[in-house]
């Protein structure tokens, strides 16, 4: 791909706060090619026809109804888009997997079975089982005859993962593996076939197994009782000395956490497009409510006060589509003359997600944060029916928040993607020392604010604050917990305001949508910006850095009022989310 | 068996339409298209007699680029390989007029059997098939429910009224145009939109199958159905508002 300027160019991670990016250069929904599109329909069908007949037998957990869905959907293709042509995979592109996540995710429920399924129940030996281990489990699991689940979390190791208690032991002969322990909140743990668990060998050594379900020892407690996504099963798996042949250890002994933390990255990525589809569906809901629903004389979204709300929730999931396919195209871009043929493909792939590991936590932690203000804001449009279960948003409402918590919650997420940005910065990859400099030096010349462009400035925040924290906490920065997830904010808030404003700038009145994103994004980037200046500064230098903050946050105020009403009007008279 | 599947591509069913500044069509440039619903199990038809007989399902279709989309989901669904005939300017035409273009692509593939569907949503003449079927010289059978070949001719089930049907048999070539919701539509899979990658598309211009003739039938207007029913509440007390009520049915409605 070439720049504006018309030289090759490459996206990199974090290079976003430094680089200039032009509106053709991220990838958008509007760049869909004909057979995404053709991808997309058939799964809104299979969706239409095989999914939302079954939504109340699945809610209710019947047994096999969300099986014999999940079957069916691997009989389109839908459960296999990355995987090979060989192991009867659909060899598609990521873009086109986001596509299909996006459209199996407007119930919570059928997400998660779909989600763990094909996702973190696949991945893991798509990536790094062996070429045997591929074609035993492969195909088994595209045709959906096997379920696949995936077991890190423990009682007492959640974020913590790697605390991991459950134990794997080699037997005297040397061709088993015996496990014993408990898994908790296991995803699918109540239908699966193969479990990818993960358990210390000798108690020290972290290492992934590959375990089927009739190995003796093992079995699943009873359905968890959850606050949402009920028609998803979520049990403990217990292990009592289940004997695991040692072809069935996945990637290296001890390098279990190799195998856990990079799935994460794709997972973290498609949680974009699942609160994008959820947000979507409860966008529409909320909609065709508003029109119909009448009080005072006239359909309450006649109504300023709802108007807001409508367009501010269509605001929200439009930044989250433009982040979450932003990064994907950016992942595609450096897959360029990818294919699963070539020695070494899994670790290109993973190489390609793992450089843009700090915008995949920004998508996880910005879409799910997207989905939970929607779903709020979508039972309160709905009024008391909102809160009556007849109505889908309050099933929507409940099944909203597990967002924030899984793939890892949205407070380590922040701190990841901080850390991350800071480590590239150290490696060399990320020159954040050099740009935090040049800014301080255009300051000491009074060049302020420097830049007419909002987006510019937004990253001159994110510079300011990092060259004020690095100053005041030095090597303990990465022990100043309230900091960093501050300047993970800054950072996604200027990576979001930008992407919103290079996808509008390719449409037609979609523009409406950033201007309104842009200052009230700046405000709040201004608010995180002087929580971490007065963490580090007092007395004059506090309130000089404050001033030169407050120069760089100043946006040309546009009524977001009129701008809120006009973007309200067109999403009812379409009666759905559109952009244009 | 080779057969010919003509379908178009029309509006999406749940489209908000608005007509357009010329009053005599909708406002194409907001609303998404898909296959028309007859046409769709026209094509099923086809892929599942091929599937039965052997055979060839070529699809063909008229219009602006757009309508590649319904070209590749044909393909997708099955087909073998396609047909295109690019014309912007198919909106002003007439039935007689794209039945002309398409009886002239069809002519020279020399086919057993064109199938499609007994009517299109947006406009809803049911003509073009027949009036192709006329130029084409070859016989042909309407709102057909089911197809059974027998050697050099067809079987097929008619839809009559009041739940009538009759069974005839047409010598092949013929043209037959299929009724809505006689089987279950098959998915264009992932695998199948992958597949439709390399499937062979021919364009023809309107140009090389003769031209588009002036229409003979043109649309004056299209409008959007006046709403003309309104809603009334009477309140009071329940002895009030019938009062309210026979008065009204007595003055106003004269019914009483």
């Amino acid at each position: 791909m070439l720049n504006a300027a018309g030289t090759p160019w490459m996206p990199r991670g974090g290079g976003f706060l430094l680089d200039a990016t032009a509106p053709g250069q991220v990838f958008t929904p509007e760049d869909f090619s004909e057979e995404h599109r053709a991808i997309a329909r058939t799964t809104d069908e299979f969706w239409r026809n095989e999914v939302e007949p079954h939504l109340e037998a699945i809610q209710r957990q019947e047994p096999g109804a969300a099986v014999s869905v999940l079957r069916k959907s691997a009989e389109l293709g839908l459960t296999a888009v990355l995987v090979p042509d060989r192991y009867g995979g659909m060899e598609l592109d990521l873009a086109s997997a986001m596509i299909v996540a996006e459209r199996v995710a407007r119930d919570g429920s059928y997400a998660a079975w779909h989600g763990a399924h094909s996702g973190i129940g696949t991945i893991p030996i798509l990536l790094f089982g062996t070429e045997e281990q591929k074609q035993t489990y492969l195909p088994r699991l595209v045709s959906g005859e096997l379920v696949g689940a995936y077991c890190l979390s423990e009682s007492h190791a959640g974020s913590d993962a790697l605390a991991a208690r459950t134990r794997a032991t080699l037997n005297a002969e040397g061709t088993h593996y015996l496990l014993n322990g408990q898994k908790m909140r296991i995803t699918n743990g109540g239908a699966a076939g193969l479990f990818t668990v993960f358990a210390k060998i000798d108690g020290e050594q972290f290492t992934a197994f590959l375990v089927e379900r009739g190995y003796p020892g093992l079995s699943t407690g009873a359905e968890e009782k959850k606050m949402g996504i009920k028609g998803s099963s979520t049990t403990a798996v217990y292990f009592d000395n289940v004997p695991v042949p040692v072809s069935n250890v996945l990637g290296e002994i001890g390098r279990g956490h190799v195998v856990a933390f990079n799935i994460l990255n794709l997972g973290r990525l498609k949680l974009g497009p699942f609160a994008v589809g959820g947000a979507k569906q409860t966008l529409g809901d909320s909609l065709r409510y508003a029109k119909e629903r009448h009080a005072f004389g006239k359909a309450i979204g006649e109504f300023g006060l709802i108007q807001h709300k409508l367009a501010e929730m269509a605001i929200r999931l439009f930044a989250a589509e433009a982040i979450s396919y932003r990064v994907t195209g950016d992942v595609q871009l450096r897959l360029a003359g990818f294919s699963w043929d070539k020695p070494g493909a899994a670790a290109t792939m993973m190489k390609a997600l793992e450089e843009f590991a700090a915008e995949c936590s920004f998508v996880k932690v910005f879409a799910s944060e997207m989905l939970d203000y929607v779903v709020d804001e979508g039972v309160q449009i709905h009024g008391g029916y909102g809160y009556h279960q007849d109505y889908a948003v309050e099933r929507a409402y409940r099944d909203s928040r597990i967002n924030r918590i899984f793939e890892g919650t949205n407070e380590i997420n922040r701190l990841l993607a901080a850390g991350i940005l800071l480590k590239r910065s150290r490696r060399g990859q990320l020159e954040l020392v050099e740009a935090v400099k040049k800014l301080e030096s255009e300051i000491g010349a009074g060049k302020i604010p420097g830049e007419p462009d909002p987006v510019a400035r937004s990253k001159k925040i994110f510079l300011l604050c990092l060259g004020v924290a690095y100053r005041r906490f030095k090597d303990t920065l990465d022990q100043e917990q309230e900091v960093l997830a501050g300047l993970s904010g800054l950072a996604m808030g200027a990576y979001a305001m930008e992407s919103v404003t290079l996808r509008a700038a390719r449409m037609k009145s979609a523009g409406e949508m950033a201007r309104v994103f842009v200052q009230d994004g700046m405000a709040q980037m201004e608010n995180t910006a002087r929580g971490i200046l007065a963490a580090c500064l007092e007395g004059e230098p506090l309130r000089a850095t404050a001033g030169v903050l407050h120069r760089f946050a100043e946006v040309e105020l546009v009524n977001t009022i009129e701008l809120r009403r006009r973007i309200a009007s067109r999403l009812l008279d379409a009666g759905k989310y559109v952009v244009d | 068996m080779k057969i010919i599947v003509a379908i178009k591509q029309v509006p999406v069913r749940d489209s908000v339409l608005q007509v357009d500044a010329s009053g005599k069509w909708i406002r194409e440039s907001e609303l998404s298209f898909e296959v028309n619903e007859p046409d769709a199990y026209a094509l099923e038809e086809a892929l599942q007699l091929k599937e039965r007989y052997g055979g060839e399902v070529i699809a063909l279709c008229a219009g602006p680029a757009r309508v590649s989309q319904a070209i590749r989901e044909a393909l997708a669904k099955g087909a073998d390989r396609a047909i295109h005939v690019e014309s912007d300017d198919l909106g002003a035409a007439d039935s007689l007029g794209i039945a002309r273009l398409l009886a002239s692509a069809i002519r020279s593939e020399q086919p057993d059997l064109v199938l499609t569907g007994l009517q299109s949503d947006d406009l809803g003449y049911g003509q073009t098939g027949v009036i192709m079927a006329e130029l084409l010289g070859f016989p042909h059978s309407t709102i057909i429910m089911q197809v059974e070949a027998a050697g050099s001719s067809v079987r097929v089930k008619r839809e009559l009224e009041n739940g009538w049907f009759q069974w005839m048999e047409l010598p092949l070539p013929a043209v037959l145009t299929i009724q809505s919701g006689i089987s279950k539509l098959r998915y264009a899979t992932l695998m199948g939109i992958k597949k439709a990658r390399t499937k062979e598309v021919k364009r023809l211009s309107a140009a090389e199958l003769g031209g588009l003739a002036a229409p003979v039938l043109s649309v004056e207007k299209v409008y959007l159905p006046q709403k003309t029913k309104e809603t009334q509440m009477l309140d009071g007390t329940p002895a009030e508002a019938a009062a309210a009520l026979v008065e009204k049915l007595r003055f106003e409605a004269r019914v009483l």
